[in-house]
């Protein structure tokens, strides 16, 4: 393969050239697509604002992202990574491993998780344990494990419209999934008391043993076709629905405020998702959104402190910020993150 | 027995409705291609199209020296800490005070739908033109702004008076004024050169999103690849062709270029992120590496059709060339490679062309990103033309919709310009013996 050896080489002889003189003057973001919306809006006002270069943001899911910041420090590597869940302790190690010592945790607001359907439809009013009992591929009935049958909202519930049950919900790689199962399923699967009675039928070690194992049976989902996982992004959900105008779909609470014109929001527990009701604590599917910053990085690569300090700013991450109006929930401990950036102090270990 | 020749046995009935038969399958699937073609065609056009033209609201634009210059010094250090927010609350009381001057009703519209009518990015054009000439402070200037995107959809049927109703980001009484302000001539739609010149924008301003980068560094990419892969794929197809000695050693250097050309484009990609920016320590997100990546992949695509044109020179040229008294080299650059030019131009424009619309490797290398600074050369971040549409599709305002098919019809449009040279060089230069 004597071309490939050829042009290899010359790429080679190329990178040798120029490697000395390409200083990188622009952040490197990358990370969670549900923070990525709020990222470039933090970026672009940032560019346009001061007299640092615009960071240039990039995609790709939580995981990959931190995998990405903890491949080591020098210009080649990521500054940030956008994270829609915390960082777990085998990423600290990795980024041990690779020199990546220390690492600023910014908290930067919360993302509500609604449950929409088509404009046209009726309105849904849902419980976690309706959904539960929507989804899951075993529930309680009449005080013993059975396998789902139900086949209309009607069935699952007699106050919820006689619409067949069909949920695109998001896939396994997705970082909003993680949430899902946590605050809805589970608390769905303890609500109808099937958490109880998976617990009695546990045949594990201990009562820790038994607890896992009745939760890994809480967040077994139907197989049947009623629950479909969607692992690209909230268009594809929109598209589905779209096309399958009885469905109902999970979308983040930015992507649904652009699109309240097609899609109806449906309540959990009575209470409408909103900036402010989640921002209350009051809706119950939201979880943190974060990113992290290679803290070696602060001083060498430029504008990156200021860009941390700008995106955690009350005109931008501030409840009457540019990122609320497109449907960041704002952290009411924005002054300690704020003054935690001033200091940049770095993450202390996990518990 | 054999029968009248006007009269059809059987057997020639059987045989002649064998061969209809064929001929109706052969026409059905042109046909059904041709329908897949014309769908796919009408869907992006008709989606894509709106994206090529934009609302633009024209108004006196006040700029307000209390507000802009507060020490009154004209120092730009003093002027850059004035925030696009601050320009956005002039542009908004300015295009309100427009509306008052034109004695128009607002209808209802609170001065918060007012200034929404204006595009956030308008905020960061004052404010970039007010720096770049801090004399403008204190005047008032004629400003073309951009629309915000619910209204542009409104102009574009994307947005009616019903769905207004029901979306956060817009009200009817909002449009209702943007009817009005077209009939006072502040308001109009027109071509959108904006598209094909400006940078990305964010989610909040898909009115202001365009091509500008992406088109850049597609060209930086294939001007990477065209300047690689041209010396080293003719090089490589001359040698194997003319010079090298046929031995196992070629025959399976010849079978692995075979199978190169068929290996998928992602695995360039990895290889790519491996050896040029993990190994090499190249940028990442630079039209250098795509361009570097892009090679790799094109290179076997080149190499097949440069050895195909060589092979099509008939050998009595070169045995003309020898028995005058050329050397071989001589032969080759003399007479063969002239000859076969015309091939292997086509060969290297269509593998250009499939280069270009290849997004897959680009993935992986971190081109798929949000770039809104111009790249200064190869080293800066840059997008490309199909990650630019991958990364449309992805986001989650409707007007990404149009914008995501008008990038679709950019790229159609180059790729039709590149396979029409093809064709033209093949037809102008093409010999036949």
């Amino acid at each position: 393969m004597s071309f490939m050896k050829l042009s290899v080489s010359t790429a080679a002889i190329l990178a040798a050239s120029t490697f000395a003189a390409s200083a990188r003057d622009q952040i490197q973001i990358s990370g969670s697509s549900t923070v990525l919306p709020y990222a470039t809006i933090v970026a672009e006002a940032f560019g346009e604002n001061t007299d640092f270069a615009t960071p240039v943001v990039e995609g790709g899911g939580s995981g990959a992202g931190r995998k990405k910041l903890c491949e080591g420090v020098g210009e080649n590597t990521i500054d940030i990574a956008n994270s829609s869940s915390r960082i777990k302790q085998s990423d600290i190690d990795l980024c041990k491993t690779n020199g990546v010592n220390e690492i600023m945790e910014v908290r930067i607001g919360y993302d509500g998780i609604v449950f929409a359907s088509d404009i046209a439809g009726p309105d849904f009013a849902l419980t976690p344990a309706d959904l539960y009992g929507a989804l899951a591929a075993n529930v309680a009935k009449d005080g013993a494990i059975a396998a789902n049958t139900a086949k209309s909202w009607k069935d699952v519930n007699a106050a919820l419209p006689d619409q067949a049950l069909q949920l695109f919900i998001p896939g396994t790689k997705h970082g909003t999934r993680e949430v899902f199962d946590t605050k809805v399923i589970e608390e769905g699967c303890k609500a109808t008391g099937a958490y109880d009675l998976f617990l009695a039928a546990s045949t594990g070690a201990d009562d820790d043993a038994k607890k896992k194992d009745a939760v890994a049976k809480c967040n077994e989902l139907r197989t049947d076709g009623v629950s479909v996982d969607i692992d690209g992004d909230y268009t594809e959900t929109l598209a589905r629905l779209d096309a399958n105008k009885t469905a109902v779909g999970v979308f983040g609470l930015s992507f649904y405020e652009n699109n309240t014109d097609k899609l109806k929001v449906a309540t959990i527990d009575g209470i409408v998702p909103s900036v402010e009701t989640i921002a209350k604590g009051e809706y119950p599917v939201s979880r943190p959104l974060y990113f992290y910053v290679k803290k070696a990085h602060i001083g060498v690569i430029p504008g990156l402190k200021e860009y941390i300090q700008f995106f955690v700013s009350d005109e931008m991450a501030g409840p009457d910020g540019v990122l609320a109006g497109y449907g960041l929930v704002p952290d009411p401990e924005l002054a300690a993150t704020q003054a935690a950036v001033e200091a940049e102090t770095p993450m202390a270990p996990l518990q | 027995m054999s029968g009248s020749l006007f009269t059809q046995d059987p057997r020639t009935k059987a045989r002649n409705a064998a061969e209809r038969r064929f001929r109706a399958y052969g026409l059905g699937a042109i046909v059904i291609a041709l329908l897949a073609l014309v769908w796919l065609l009408i869907s992006i056009f008709s989606a894509g199209l709106p994206a090529f033209r934009q609302t633009f609201l024209t108004f006196p634009v006040m700029l307000d020296a209390a507000q802009l210059d507060k020490s009154g010094t004209r120092d730009p250090a003093q002027l850059s800490k004035i925030t696009t927010i601050t320009y956005s609350k002039i542009l908004g009381q300015s295009l309100e005070a427009a509306i008052a001057a034109k004695g128009i009703d607002l209808g209802g519209a609170k001065p918060k739908q007012v200034a929404d009518l204006i595009s956030q990015e308008s905020a960061a054009t004052l404010r970039n033109a007010v720096l770049a000439d801090p004399k403008l402070i204190g005047t008032t200037m004629d400003f073309s702004a951009l629309a915000s995107g619910r209204i542009d959809g409104y102009y574009k049927g994307r947005v009616t008076m019903e769905s207004a109703a029901l979306d956060k980001n817009t009200s009817p009484e909002q449009l209702a004024l943007a009817d009005k302000l077209k009939e006072a001539g502040m308001l109009s739609v027109r071509f959108n050169w904006g598209f094909l010149t400006m940078p990305d924008a964010s989610d909040k301003r898909p009115e202001a999103a365009g091509l500008g980068i992406a088109i850049l560094g597609s060209f930086m990419i294939m001007a990477v690849v065209l300047v690689l892969s041209l010396p080293i794929g003719v090089a490589a197809s001359i040698y194997l062709e003319e010079f090298a000695p046929k031995n196992w050693v070629t025959d399976l250097i010849e079978v692995n270029i075979a199978n190169l050309a068929a290996v998928p484009s992602i695995v360039y990609g990895i290889l790519g992120l491996a050896i040029f920016i993990n190994f090499a320590g190249l940028p990442q997100s630079a039209p250098i590496v795509g361009g570097l990546v892009l090679t790799l992949m094109t290179l076997p695509r080149i190499i097949i059709p440069t050895r195909a044109a060589l092979k099509a020179v008939p050998p009595s040229i070169r045995d003309a060339a020898l028995g005058v008294g050329a050397s071989r080299l001589q032969t080759v650059f003399h007479h063969v490679l002239p000859l076969a030019m015309p091939g292997i131009l086509t060969g290297m424009i269509i593998g250009l062309a499939q280069a270009l619309g290849e997004t897959a490797p680009l993935l992986l290398i971190g081109m798929v990103a949000f770039v809104r600074d111009f790249p200064g050369g190869l080293f800066d971040p840059a997008s490309a033309l199909p990650v630019q549409v991958y990364n449309w599709t992805q986001r989650g305002d409707p007007g990404f919709v149009e914008r995501a098919s008008g990038a679709i019809i950019v790229l159609l449009i180059f790729l039709i310009i590149m396979n029409t040279a093809a064709i033209l060089l093949r037809r102008k230069f093409e010999r036949r013996w």
